[in-house]
């Protein structure tokens, strides 16, 4: 599979007055053409941050990105974002990546009707006129299930329930039919039969447009039934990539196998205490120079005091940065 | 948007109905006024046969109503020194007061929300620092004595404007201001100004770290789009309450500032009349200006309807 967007040794740092925030400690990963890559991760691993540093969104000061690079695969060439002029960002933005945030309500502007809110981004990228933007936006909003989108069109951000103005704002990310959607938890808001709906959306607009998804979140239920690839966060890091199935068949992290234990199934033993990994992630204002995850890991052992671990590649596609091999339960 | 509409009619109404009264009852707390009205030397045979001409004698409650449908005709009855209705003077010295609001607003609407939004754009910069700095000026330092500065500066060492009185131009029959009106509007416009320019900045930044700003940058809209459709648009919602009432103050006249340029309104009227005891003048002005305050205030919630349609379609 071809990449769309590859992301390398990317680190983001937060300038605060209590000291430097160290965000992103050399991230790195990849998202092919058409593929659906779920990242997941506590919050404050860095999911976020991530995302809105590859496209400069990320408010600076306090925000710096002080290494790292982004490139956009675009039919023959390829951009670094990270390098982009204001201007030249503009214009990825939108066009060719398209973001959903998590909160529709606290993303729209209460004041502009849905229509037009969708329709500016037509008008800004395609060159398109009011006019010829109203009638797009009405097909958009079909498109995404909101019935009755004529009369809709007009009406503002309040007067929709939290289902449906999740699908106006998935109609805006997708607007201009970007190569790349970034979704930064869009479920999280809504209601579980509604999560399903927008969940479902979303996949056949990718299949439709034939998208590329970046799908946040910290539902690992969600991510076995959407996701192509998953990347695990830790503390500014990955931790452990690989395919779905792989991930959750052989997980190789000990943070991943710890996560996926604390998902309770619907067939334990009711009276067990749940399951969780002890302690806190660490804190990213002095953060150590050997594994982050060290003081929770269950196979600590003296090289994870010294080094950080480098991305080991393990099997084709699955690479973790750990230095115990936890197939044969001792160090690699 | 009509109930909302309905209502705040029925509520002003009630107010005004409340300031009738509070008019009426305190302007007779303070005093008979057939005592006041009546020669130095009356003897209290005169004053009292003064009184019952006067109706005062009569249940406070008659006297009230009498009063109230008075002044639902205009009529607050004859001030004591002019010998003329008190309406008329209002009315008269109207124009006069309306010039020096406007143009007072004006000028602290023009300066201020400009500094305000360069300010909140770019916190912690020179401009910013210069907004701040307008914004705790201008609601600290008192305009009578920016007005007394200004005299001393513009009027009598530069003599580039008039120190007092009010000039008009008339043309095509319209009556307009000269530059007789700067030096007032200027000392009167410090506080607004500076009101303005702080909660211009606020709302600005409040505007900017907004999520749908943030959404706004992620459609790849440019700047000024951004800043225009985004970001005003949203900031001018809670200008809009300040410059109302802002305004409706202005409009009740300034008493310092029309005393010490001798501009002729409004507020110079009622120290006149505070100071003659003319008491059907000072309650004319009085349930006048609060006339003015309310209508304004409805037109202000009015114009916040229009702008914020959480407002115009909440139950």
């Amino acid at each position: 599979m071809e990449n769309l967007l590859e992301v390398k040794n990317l680190t983001t740092r937060f300038h605060t007055f209590d000291g430097i925030v160290h965000a992103l400690n050399g991230v790195t990963f990849h998202v092919g053409k058409g593929e659906i890559l779920a990242v997941v991760g506590e919050s404050g691993s860095g999911k976020s941050v991530a995302m809105m540093s590859i496209l400069g969104l990320l408010p600076s000061p306090p925000a710096t990105i002080d290494a790292g690079s982004a490139k956009l695969f675009t039919k023959d060439t390829a951009v670094d974002l990270l390098t982009l002029s204001k201007a030249e960002m503009n214009r990825v933005r939108g066009r060719q990546i398209g973001f959903i945030f998590q909160d529709a309500l606290s993303a729209l502007n209460p004041v502009m009707t849905v229509g037009s809110q969708i329709s500016e981004t037509l008008v800004r990228h395609l060159d398109f006129s009011w006019g010829r933007a109203r009638t797009r936006t009405i097909e958009l909003m079909n498109q995404v299930g909101i019935p009755g989108a004529a009369q809709r069109l007009n009406q503002y951000p309040h007067q929709f329930s939290g289902g449906m103005r999740q699908r106006v704002m998935i109609a805006l990310a997708a607007a201009c039919r970007p190569r790349l959607l970034i979704a930064d938890e869009p479920t999280t808001a809504l209601d579980v039969t509604v999560q399903a709906q927008i969940l479902e959306l979303v996949l056949r607009l990718q299949r439709e447009m034939d998208l590329s998804l970046i799908w946040i979140t910290h539902d690992l239920g969600v991510v076995a039934g959407l996701a192509d690839r998953v990347l695990v966060m830790y503390a500014g890091r990955p931790v452990e990539t690989a395919p779905v199935d792989t991930l959750y068949d052989h997980p190789l992290h000990p943070y991943t196998r710890g996560l996926l234990r604390a998902v309770p199934s619907l067939d334990r033993d009711t009276k067990a205490p749940l399951e969780s990994i002890e302690g806190l992630p660490p804190d990213l204002l002095s953060p150590p120079c050997h594994c982050q995850f060290a003081w929770r890991c269950p196979c600590v052992f003296d090289r994870c005091w010294q080094d950080n671990p480098p991305y080991l590649e393990v099997a084709p596609g699955h690479i973790v940065t750990c230095f115990y091999d936890l197939d044969n339960g001792r160090p690699h | 948007m009509q109930r909302y509409f309905i209502s705040r009619v029925i509520q002003s109404l009630l107010v005004l109905a409340g300031v009738l009264m509070m008019v009426f009852f305190m302007m007779h707390l303070t005093g008979d006024p057939a005592g006041l009205m009546a020669s130095r030397n009356a003897s209290p045979e005169e004053i009292a046969r003064l009184r019952d001409q006067m109706g005062l004698n009569r249940p406070m409650t008659i006297q009230f109503f009498e009063f109230a449908i008075d002044v639902l005709s205009g009529d607050f009855g004859n001030s004591t020194r002019y010998h003329q209705p008190a309406m008329d003077l209002i009315l008269e010295r109207l124009p006069a007061t309306v010039e020096l609001a406007s143009i007072s607003l004006f000028i602290s609407m023009i300066i201020g929300i400009p500094l305000g939004l360069l300010g909140g754009s770019n916190p912690n910069s020179m401009v910013d620092y210069l907004a701040r700095g307008a914004g705790l000026f201008g609601q600290t330092v008192p305009n009578f004595w920016l007005a007394l500065i200004l005299i001393l500066v513009f009027g009598l060492h530069l003599g580039w404007f008039p120190t007092f009185g009010r000039e008009t131009w008339r043309f095509m029959g319209l009556t307009l201001p000269t530059r007789s009106v700067f030096l007032p509007a200027c000392s009167l416009s410090l506080f607004t100004l500076g009101q303005l320019a702080r909660f211009t900045r606020s709302a600005v930044m409040e505007v900017r770290s907004e999520d749908y700003i943030l959404t706004a940058r992620s459609k790849g809209l440019s700047v000024r789009r951004i800043y225009i459709q985004h970001i005003l648009r949203n900031a001018s919602i809670p200008l809009i309450s300040i410059v109302g009432v802002q305004f409706g103050y202005l409009l009740s006249g300034s008493i310092y500032i029309e005393t010490i340029f001798s501009w002729p309104g409004l507020g110079n009227l009622l120290a006149d009349a505070i100071g003659n005891r003319d008491f059907a003048l000072v309650q004319g002005i009085a349930f006048f200006s609060s006339f003015v305050v309310v209508i304004l205030n409805l037109l202000t919630d009015m114009a916040y309807a229009t702008a914020d349609p959480r407002v115009r379609y909440g139950e």
